[in-house]
């Protein structure tokens, strides 16, 4: 029995130790916002934060996050109002929306680091997190539009 | 003439026979009922337990092959080159640990390598560091072991092979390798660095995995804390041969130590995650200090440290080539970055904790690849290194050549060392030293 908390609740997945992560999230706790990409940790699109940072859930062992805290696109927001899915609307990013919310969760973990990022830290970030329509330069936008609002919202805050 | 010459070397022989005899024969130490755990006080017990962490008693005593075992009741299967060997019970079991062991039992089987009933230990256990613990602290540890939950518990037998298997020829291993004697203070230093150098000489006996061994296993002494290759891992040099760019100093190495991440240095990893997890953090932070305080003066970090602004720019700079700049087409770039860059990723002016710098991180600096292909393969979980935070296994993700093609673009853009040779051939080595895959997507 593996026991961690999920989205500020506590829960425990009776699974195999070496199963991934991103299995039991689908799977077992039926958080199917966080999506198989590429199963290897190449695509970004599985991307969940794991002590808030950005994991790629499809190739971590469970045993890999006992006792750890993991936010997942379900978890970011009550309502789905957290300021990069707010820019993500706004902009209208997705096309065919697979990768996206591993691309929001990467971005969220970026913003934390970089909270006025350049292309540059943009691109090394994001650089993991593939979009097979070719959304990017939605996104870089998107990312930028998100990190402005956050600043404002800290400086009246 | 030869005849008298030749009983004269007999007869020397003999004698030195019977000197070697005298010298490696212990009497047995009289069995005792198990004191009452009311006959130590609290504190006792309470600095007890602090000795026992710092020694790491737990760590090579509570089997962790075929299922964890329970805590000190031993059965640790421990490979050496000589073959495996199996730590033994310490919880106070009558039978099969040692509640029949008198407080000057278990100090003379720390200052000396001899067990109660007069045999000698085999130096996995590492008396040669503990003979420098002073009578207090052994008096304070067998409160706290003595007042542990007896578990009747065998360990499996020992694999080494005859006549290693004779305890007697312990005996002469410490004839040539074995120096008694409780640690002395230095008084031309301080009491911190004093209390430092009595701890990572003595109990928690650092130069175990960090100092090479020759061949009959025990550590060189003209090679102090030069690393050493454990558990196919490199237990890093602790001294100025220490390769990373930046100077372990007092803070990162206290850092490191108590909460198992320094800023520029990373996380523990592997053999060394407990350290820190498991057991320096649950000690007197005076303690850590004092390690720290005396490693940064091994490593002597106060004459090198002039040059950690220029290595951190340089490695600021490295770190963020991947996607930009003249890499931009690599495919070894386009791979790292797919693979690892997005957690990786760091600009000037300072890498974020979390996102360990590998510019800076020994694992790229070693002479072999043998750390960064181990943390690639297994990856870490949330209790090694940085607390709450993992990294993910790519045993699955990436082959051998995919490994060896980051390792060797890693070594060529973040590091001004020569490149490592033969990289698939040592990605395979390692990953066969990992028994069980960390995860398997086959579920």
């Amino acid at each position: 029995m593996i026991k961690f908390k999920l989205n500020g609740r506590d829960v425990s997945v009776d699974v195999p130790e070496d199963t991934p992560l991103l299995w039991a999230l689908r799977d077992d706790l039926d958080q199917t916002g966080t999506k198989f990409g590429c199963g290897v940790g190449q695509c970004g699109a599985c991307t969940v934060h794991v002590g808030g940072r950005a994991t790629r859930s499809c190739i971590t062992p469970i045993s890999s996050v006992e006792g750890a805290e993991i936010t997942t696109i379900e978890g970011l927001h009550p309502e789905g109002e957290h300021p990069v899915q707010v820019a993500w609307r706004d902009i209208q990013v997705p096309q065919c929306g697979y990768c996206q919310s591993g691309q929001i969760m990467q971005a969220v973990s970026l913003l934390k680091d970089y909270p006025d990022p350049t292309d540059e830290e943009i691109d090394g970030v994001m650089g993991g997190s593939l979009c097979r329509c070719m959304t990017y330069v939605r996104i870089r936008k998107a990312i930028k539009k998100a990190a402005a609002a956050m600043r404002e919202e800290k400086s009246n805050g | 003439m030869i005849k008298r010459l030749l009983a004269g070397a007999v007869g020397v022989g003999a004698l030195g026979g019977l000197g070697f005899l005298y010298y490696a024969w212990y009497p047995q130490i009289a069995p005792i009922e198990r004191p009452a755990a009311s006959s130590f006080s609290a504190e006792q017990i309470d600095r007890g337990r602090i000795v026992a962490a710092e020694g790491y008693c737990a760590e090579c005593h509570t089997r962790t092959d075929n299922g964890t075992g329970p805590e000190l009741a031993g059965d640790y299967k421990m490979e050496t080159p000589f073959g495996a060997i199996y730590s033994s019970n310490i919880t106070p079991d009558p039978e099969l640990g040692i509640g029949k062991w008198s407080e000057e039992a278990l100090r003379r089987s720390l200052h000396y390598g001899v067990s109660r009933k007069g045999e000698h230990l085999i130096p996995a256990f590492p008396y040669d560091h503990f003979t420098k613990m002073t009578d207090q602290d052994i008096s304070d540890l067998y409160a706290f072991l003595m007042t542990r939950p007896a578990v009747h518990m065998s360990r499996r037998p020992n694999e080494l092979p005859f006549p290693l298997s004779l305890r007697i020829g312990q005996a002469a291993w410490k004839l040539m390798f074995f120096t008694p004697g409780v640690y002395k203070p230095d008084p031309s230093h301080d009491a911190l660095w004093n209390r430092g150098a009595y701890l990572a000489e003595g109990n928690a006996h650092c130069g175990a995995c960090h100092t090479p061994r020759n061949l009959m296993g025990a550590e060189k002494k003209g090679s102090m804390y030069d690393g050493a290759v454990v558990d196919a891992w490199i237990a890093p040099p602790l001294n100025d041969k220490n390769p990373t760019p930046t100077t372990w100093t007092e803070d990162e190495l206290y850092q490191y130590l108590r909460f198992g991440v320094a800023p520029l240095h990373g996380p523990a990893g592997g053999p060394m995650s407990p350290i820190p997890h498991r057991f320096l953090s649950q000690v007197p932070e005076y303690d850590v200090h004092a390690i720290a305080h005396y490693y940064a003066e091994v490593d002597h970090a106060a004459e090198r440290q002039g040059h950690d602004k220029a290595a951190l720019a340089r490695a600021m700079e490295q770190s963020k080539i991947d996607l930009v700049g003249p890499n931009t087409l690599d495919p070894d770039a386009r791979l790292y970055q797919g693979a690892c860059g997005a957690c990786h990723y760091n600009a000037a002016p300072m890498p974020v904790l979390g996102r360990p710098d590998l510019a800076l991180n020994n694992a790229l600096w070693l002479d072999e690849p043998t750390n960064l292909y181990q943390v690639m393969l297994h990856g870490l979980t949330a209790e090694e290194g940085q607390s709450g935070v993992a990294m993910p296994s790519f045993y699955n993700a990436l082959s051998d050549a995919d490994m060896a093609r980051i390792a060797a673009y890693l070594r060529r853009t973040r590091t001004t060392l020569p490149p490592w040779t033969d990289l698939e051939k040592k990605a395979a080595e390692i990953r066969k030293t990992v028994k069980t895959p960390p995860v398997n997507s086959s579920h």
